[in-house]
């Protein structure tokens, strides 16, 4: 198939950007889009030119790596797919696809399609932890943990930190992510010890990152790889409640 | 140059235990003077690297990932081998220990392997207490699943994404160091070489993968946590980012590199599907555990639909060769059995490379509702590439390039020959011998990060042989322009082939002469091609845009030349090893039943490679492997 792209250059963070158009010719339906983009790269050095810088790792969907904007979606508008795992048989021959990084202030491109994404180490820095040293860990077993429990921790353990929730928000609200971490590790009885600390912490860097405020649109929602839900918001807000409460303070 | 293990003495049972207690410590407060340097941030250099912030130590921690969370670790599905024996099936620390060396085919290092099995219970109680969600019974226990090469149920999973929890899980303790000023994380920064003073690893020299930059760190030890080198043949399952370039420079300064020919090519990925594939996927090891492997009986059958094939038709042929462990052999021995029914012609789906991965009994057994909740991600993953619903129609699989049980070589601290070069996880290459077992990877990184090296790495510094280096010793100016000088080479050849053709084409030759099965003139030519292709590259690539800036295609350039000298050593020494064993099949070592034939009275020993320089062959240094517990045995999983 032949498809023709509107790529996102920028030589470096304080440059200007633009679009720039390449063609992707006889391309196979079953090559993953960046495979396509490592193709037209092929082309690029060839023929003297740059390639397009993007980031990728794992190629399966779980390093969180790959942060393209297809068509105006974060990932693209398969759901529940990763830039990485997005197949060319999703598109029509003749296609003109858009590919732009993820656009939010606390994100600073870096180069055409990578942007700085270490606002998330922040947060998690600030308290998306359980504050245990290696060693003297009590029995695996030694605290039952009801299945529906960890299965819900699980469900919000899966982020895998991407972004695209703060992509796709008007707000550039990071809630999402941060929700994600404060759920896993409050539904578990060993996260639960520091649960008011984390929480105020986290929302604390979160809000100094400069990600915006929720407005519960659900865009994030729709566009988690990982089909993370919005209820961990609603799980988020409570816990974050429940703290200042107990904190003895309410704004 | 002799290699010495430093196995302490005693009964294998204890000596882990009575040599924790002889080793030599550093007061906390003394702790503060030394300054770690960790490259690597997956399973092992993460749990090492909050662990060595935990104790006091000042660490440093690299990686080229935007952030530490990312490293390959995190794609490993299937689970955690644990000898906890929560399923009363009979497990215990001596039977996973038996498992591992059998599993290795006795070529692995018999007192690491003991203390490998002795530590795993205490990792899934460590990543417990970290919030990690294992899978639970619905009385609340942990639950375990059962992976290749063992009888029992001792793996731990959380769900298919075992990896990406326990990497999480280190990653959280290590970003609860950086927020409390014990370590530093420095991301998108590759190490490029390692600066040795004296005999003695004092520091490494990186680049920063936006800035270009060019800058030294200078650090009381080195530890090297930076992964396999499967990438070396293009198509592997590793992540696009694996590479070699650190333990090759360490190599190049004098670290030794142990059992380099020794890799592992996993039976379950997904088939290749054309031409401009960068990279395989795998499917799970636990997958197994429900699913049946099978191929036509018939060629003539291949083209067909596998639904319209008969029960009578179809060849369950592991659990035909390997009624014992049927679907759950190790993968070794299940990828050579998938290349032997290909090789036969009875191979389905394009090119007749690949073979049904069948799940309808399991579903009608359990139900699909089981099913997803067990395998569902894995079920997902394979409908995004394939763009097939496998509830409804087996998966195709085939073998592909997975892990790599050779590496540097250590001590049982884990250091290397140099002084103060430590390695841990795949990096190094003590645990797994000639062939790794499934759900092992993970046990063994975490091993050394939480429950090894924190204690040997101790006992380095306090037997007083460290002294310190300043940042302004010349050494480090040294490595430095080295460095530069070949980036600047690499950006000056501006030929006409890319980085990628010249990838492609040593990946292709070495899975052809250094694959599944290795013989005496497929060596020989591989080790004639390579020198050649080297040669060529350094004439003719052509690599992009300048070193002073964020530039992928000089980073793989600058990987990729490596690969073009490390495969020589690969191929050099799957030449010298004249037998069968593990993952390294020599067609000319083969038993009557078609398996793998060691040669023990010739070939029981550690093969370490010393770097002369470039003009020179390596030469070959011997440890022997002596076991005192387990029996070298032919290993059969009949």
């Amino acid at each position: 198939m032949h498809l023709s792209l509107r790529v996102w250059r920028q030589k470096s963070a304080s440059a200007f950007g633009r679009f720039e158009t390449y063609e992707a010719r006889n391309v196979s339906a079953d090559m993953s889009l960046l495979e396509m983009l490592d193709e037209v790269n092929e082309d690029l050095i060839a023929s003297g030119g740059e390639p397009i810088a993007f980031d990728s790792d794992c190629r399966e969907g779980i390093c969180g790596a790959c942060s393209v904007v297809i068509d105006g979606v974060p990932h693209g508008s398969r759901h529940g797919t990763t830039a990485c795992q997005l197949h060319l048989r999703h598109f029509k021959d003749g296609d003109t696809i858009t590919l732009e990084p993820w656009r939010a202030r606390p994100f600073p491109v870096i180069k055409d399609l990578v942007v700085d994404r270490h606002a998330f180490d922040r947060i998690i820095q600030a308290g998306g932890y359980v504050s245990v040293k290696t060693g003297g860990a009590p029995d695996g077993n030694a605290i039952p943990i009801p299945k529906t429990d960890v299965d819900r921790a699980m469900d919000a353990a899966v982020c895998i930190g991407c972004g695209a929730c703060v992509a796709a928000c008007k707000n550039a609200s990071a809630m999402l992510f941060v929700a994600s971490k404060v759920s896993h590790l409050s539904l578990l009885p060993q996260g639960r010890v520091e649960r008011e600390r984390r929480v105020l912490a986290m929302v604390r860097a979160m809000d100094d990152a400069g990600f915006g405020a929720c407005t519960v649109t659900g865009s994030c929602e729709a566009v988690c790889p990982k089909n993370i839900r919005i209820d961990v918001i609603a799980r988020m807000n409570r816990e974050y409640g429940r703290a200042l409460l107990k904190a003895g303070f309410v704004e | 140059m002799p290699l010495d293990a430093h196995i302490p003495s005693g009964p294998l049972e204890s000596k882990w235990e009575r040599h924790k207690s002889d080793l030599g410590l550093v007061h906390p407060r003394h702790k503060r003077k030394y300054d770690v340097l960790v490259v690597g941030s997956g399973l092992s250099g993460a749990a090492a690297a909050a662990t060595l912030a935990e104790l006091g130590y000042r660490v440093k921690c690299f990686c080229f990932q935007d952030s530490a969370r990312r490293a390959h670790s995190i794609a490993a599905q299937g689970g955690i081998n644990a000898a906890k024996n929560c399923c009363n099936d009979g497990d215990s620390v001596s039977r996973l220990f038996r498992d591992t060396i059998k599993g290795g085919d006795f070529r692995s290092r018999e007192a690491n392997v003991y203390r490998l099995a002795q530590i795993s219970a205490a990792i899934i109680d460590q990543c417990v207490a970290q919030g990690v969600p294992f899978a639970r019974e619905y009385g609340g226990l942990l639950e375990n699943r059962s992976f290749g090469g063992a009888q029992v149920s001792r793996t731990f999973y959380v769900r298919g994404q075992t990896g990406q929890q326990l990497l999480l899980g280190a990653y959280q303790a290590l970003s609860r160091q950086i927020s409390l000023g014990n370590a530093r994380m420095f991301t998108r920064t590759e190490m490029l070489d390692l600066v040795v003073i004296d005999g003695q690893a004092k520091g490494i020299v990186v680049r920063d993968l936006v800035s270009g930059e060019i800058a030294s760190h200078a650090g009381d030890a080195v530890v090297l946590a930076t992964g396999g080198y499967a990438n070396m043949f293009y198509l592997s399952t590793n992540a696009k980012g694996c590479n070699a370039t650190a333990v090759w420079r360490a190599y190049r300064r004098g670290a030794v590199f142990a059992n380099p020919c020794f890799t592992q090519i996993h039976p379950t990925c997904i088939p290749v599907s054309d031409e401009h594939q960068c990279k395989l996927t795998l499917m799970s090891e636990s997958l197994r555990n429900d699913g049946r492997v099978w191929v036509p009986r018939r060629r003539e059958d291949c083209a067909k639909a596998p639904g319209s094939i008969p029960e009578e038709d179809r060849d369950y042929y592991l659990e035909r060769k390997y009624p014992s462990f049927g679907n759950l052999a190790p993968r070794d021995i299940a990828s050579r059995a998938t290349k032997e029914v290909c090789d036969a012609g009875r191979g389905v789906g394009p090119g007749g490379l690949g073979v049904y991965l069948d799940f309808g009994d399991a579903i009608r057994q359990m139900g699909i509702e089981r099913m997803r909740e067990r395998y569902g991600n894995l079920f997902e993953m394979y409908e995004r590439i394939r763009g097939e619903n496998a509830y409804e129609v087996p998966m195709r699989m085939y073998p592909a390039m997975h892990y790599t049980m050779g590496g540097l070589w250590v001590d049982y601290h884990l250091m290397s020959n140099l002084q103060g070069l430590f390695v841990i996880g795949e990096a190094n290459f003590s645990d797994h011998g000639a062939n790794r077992l499934g759900a092992s990877g993970l046990m063994q990184g975490l091993a050394d990060g939480y429950f090894i090296l924190p204690y040997t790495i101790g006992h380095y510094f306090a037997s007083g042989r460290p002294s310190k280096a300043p940042a302004n010793h010349p050494g480090f100016a040294a490595a430095e322009t080295e460095v530069k000088a070949r980036l600047a080479r690499l950006l000056s050849v501006q030929g006409k082939r890319t980085v990628t053709s010249f990838h492609r084409e040593l990946g292709r030759l070495l899975w052809n002469d250094c694959g599944m099965t290795r013989s005496e003139a497929g060596l020989r030519e591989a080790l004639r091609r390579i020198p050649e292709l080297r040669a060529e590259f350094w004439g003719d690539v052509k690599v992009s845009g300048s070193g002073g800036e964020l530039n992928q295609d000089l980073e793989r350039a600058n990987q990729v030349a490596d690969y073009l000298e490390l495969s020589e050593l690969v191929c050099r020494d799957a030449l010298m090893r004249r037998e069968s064993c593990g993952g390294h099949f020599r067609t000319e070592s083969v038993t009557e039943d078609g398996e793998a034939k060691r040669d023990d009275a010739q070939f029981a020993f550690v093969a370490a490679w010393e770097f002369r320089g470039e003009d020179r062959e390596p030469m070959l240094h011997k440890e022997p492997l002596e076991y005192e517990e387990a029996r070298m045995s032919t290993r059969s999983y009949r």
